[in-house]
């Protein structure tokens, strides 16, 4: 049975782990590869480094830390941030980015999932959405790190990057996210009745039931989270052998 | 690379850190995972797609992330697929390599390498998809009916990284057993050639075992 996958989010600023708590507050976390290293030892299934870097010289020093992510680490990872045309996806994929993922660069510009999932396959595509819950049952979609609400609508969104080519959808709450109360499960288990690509399910983690949670009620595929497991609040074995006992399929 | 290594003219004599294995290159996908998994393990690999190299390799390895039908006609068209057929060495495909060793592909209805006398099939979701099972069957899942040589007894239910939409049939070059919707061949091996529809270069310890084998054969 193919198992629920944990994977931490490691955001990255000028090659070293930041996380910001709502966006806002940003501490370091200490060397990414190390702590990627540290995290695949430990059992997570699959690696996400955003690069929150909005610089020139900083984006050069991202492609190099792919190199090294690449070289030291065994298990799949994605990459994302600031990546809005083909050759930035190239760079990372010659870098040894299993995949990469667009967030505000396709809202502005949706094309560039087709063109992304053409050239280099839906599974190196992953179409990252950030949203906000609306007065009514609409969740809107954000861009800048939720900081602008779009003319988008959640749903028809996620449907369109699957029609687009995405392999996978990464669904961040912006009401949930630092929050540490659990994920969006109601959203994002509409989402997974609606589409058939795998759901990453982002934002809210802050307990081991939150987990359990997203991939029942959420019927989620991911489960993503960041500081929970950078301030080692919950480490990552002892969440699996949790998710285990539950019932939920887990790598041990 | 040089012709010869000093005075060995058989490569059976070849210690397994010199011996010279080849990354077929060709236009798919990321061959880098494959290269920097190796050297992870201690061995150097060269990316190659000069047909004389790849024949003289000790080890070959075809990897793949891509389309059949294109990645086919850029075998054709560069000879690589005669190459590739009449190895004598062990050569281990990995994905959508495994795929274009069997004899036809649904994806793009393509005739592929004919090694394995298997089809490769897309994936059917279930009527009623309770589960909500997925396309692409993507993450972590168990390899069954483990057969030597390159699964040893400890990679008996072992987990391992999968990506894909199309898969192969059981059959009787079958060596691993993976169920996703319902069993399939995750694995493949007849002769020389042997086959995994997972990444082991992306499969954390356990891959490393199991390139590690190959690598041993």
């Amino acid at each position: 049975m193919l198992a629920k996958r944990i994977i931490p989010c490691l955001d990255i600023k000028n090659g070293q782990t930041v996380k910001g708590v709502k966006f806002v507050e940003i501490k370091e976390v200490g060397d990414p590869v190390e702590l990627g290293a540290l995290y695949a030892e430990q059992g997570a299934d699959e690696l996400v480094f955003l690069d929150i870097t909005a610089t020139h010289e900083g984006r050069k020093t991202f492609v190099d830390l792919v190199k090294r992510i690449a070289q030291n680490i065994n298990i799949p990872f994605t990459v994302g941030g600031g990546i809005s045309e083909l050759s930035d996806a190239d760079a990372l994929l010659n870098a040894g980015a299993d995949k990469i993922s667009v967030n505000s660069s396709a809202v502005r510009n949706p094309q560039l999932i087709n063109d992304l999932a053409q050239n280099f396959g839906s599974q190196f595509v992953v179409a990252a959405i950030d949203a906000k819950h609306q007065q009514g049952n609409d969740w809107v979609v954000t861009v800048n790190g939720g900081r602008i609400p779009t003319d988008k609508l959640l749903f028809p969104w996620a449907k369109e990057c699957e029609e687009r080519g995405a392999g996978e959808i990464l669904f961040t709450s912006m009401d949930h996210d630092g929050v540490k109360q659990g994920f969006a499960n109601e959203a994002l288990a509409k989402m997974s009745n609606l589409l058939s690509i795998p759901i990453i399910a982002s934002g809210g983690a802050g307990a081991m039931e939150h987990f359990k949670d997203v991939f029942t009620h959420g019927k989620a595929d991911a489960g993503l989270a960041a500081s929970i497991f950078h301030f080692k609040e919950i480490p990552i074995p002892e969440l699996k052998a949790y998710l285990n006992k539950e019932g939920i399929p887990m790598r041990l | 690379m040089v012709e010869k290594m000093d005075d060995s003219s058989d490569s059976g004599l070849r210690t397994p850190d010199t011996q010279n294995i080849v990354i077929i290159k060709y236009n798919a996908g990321n061959i880098r995972s494959v290269t920097n998994a190796l050297v992870r393990l201690g061995y150097e690999a060269e990316v190659t797609a000069d047909p004389k190299k790849i024949k003289e390799a000790d080890k070959v390895i075809f990897p793949g992330v891509g389309e059949a039908s294109t990645t086919m006609a850029f075998l054709r068209n560069t000879g690589l697929d005669e190459v590739i057929i009449n190895l004598k060495q062990p050569v281990l495909g990995i994905c959508l390599g495994m795929q274009l060793m069997c004899s036809f592909s649904e994806e793009g209805s393509v005739d592929c390498l004919g090694i394995f006398d298997e089809q490769v099939k897309k994936f059917q979701l279930p009527e009623t998809n309770l589960q909500n099972i997925k396309i692409p069957h993507m993450g972590w899942n168990k390899i069954t009916n483990v057969k030597a040589p390159l699964f040893d007894s400890s990679l008996e239910g072992e987990y391992v990284y999968f990506v894909h939409s199309y898969y192969v049939a059981m059959g009787e070059h079958t060596v691993t057993t993976t169920n996703y919707i319902h069993p399939y061949s995750s694995s493949l091996q007849r002769d020389n050639f042997y086959a995994t529809q997972f990444h082991p270069e992306k499969s954390g310890e356990v891959g490393e075992r199991i390139l590690a084998n190959f690598l041993k054969l």
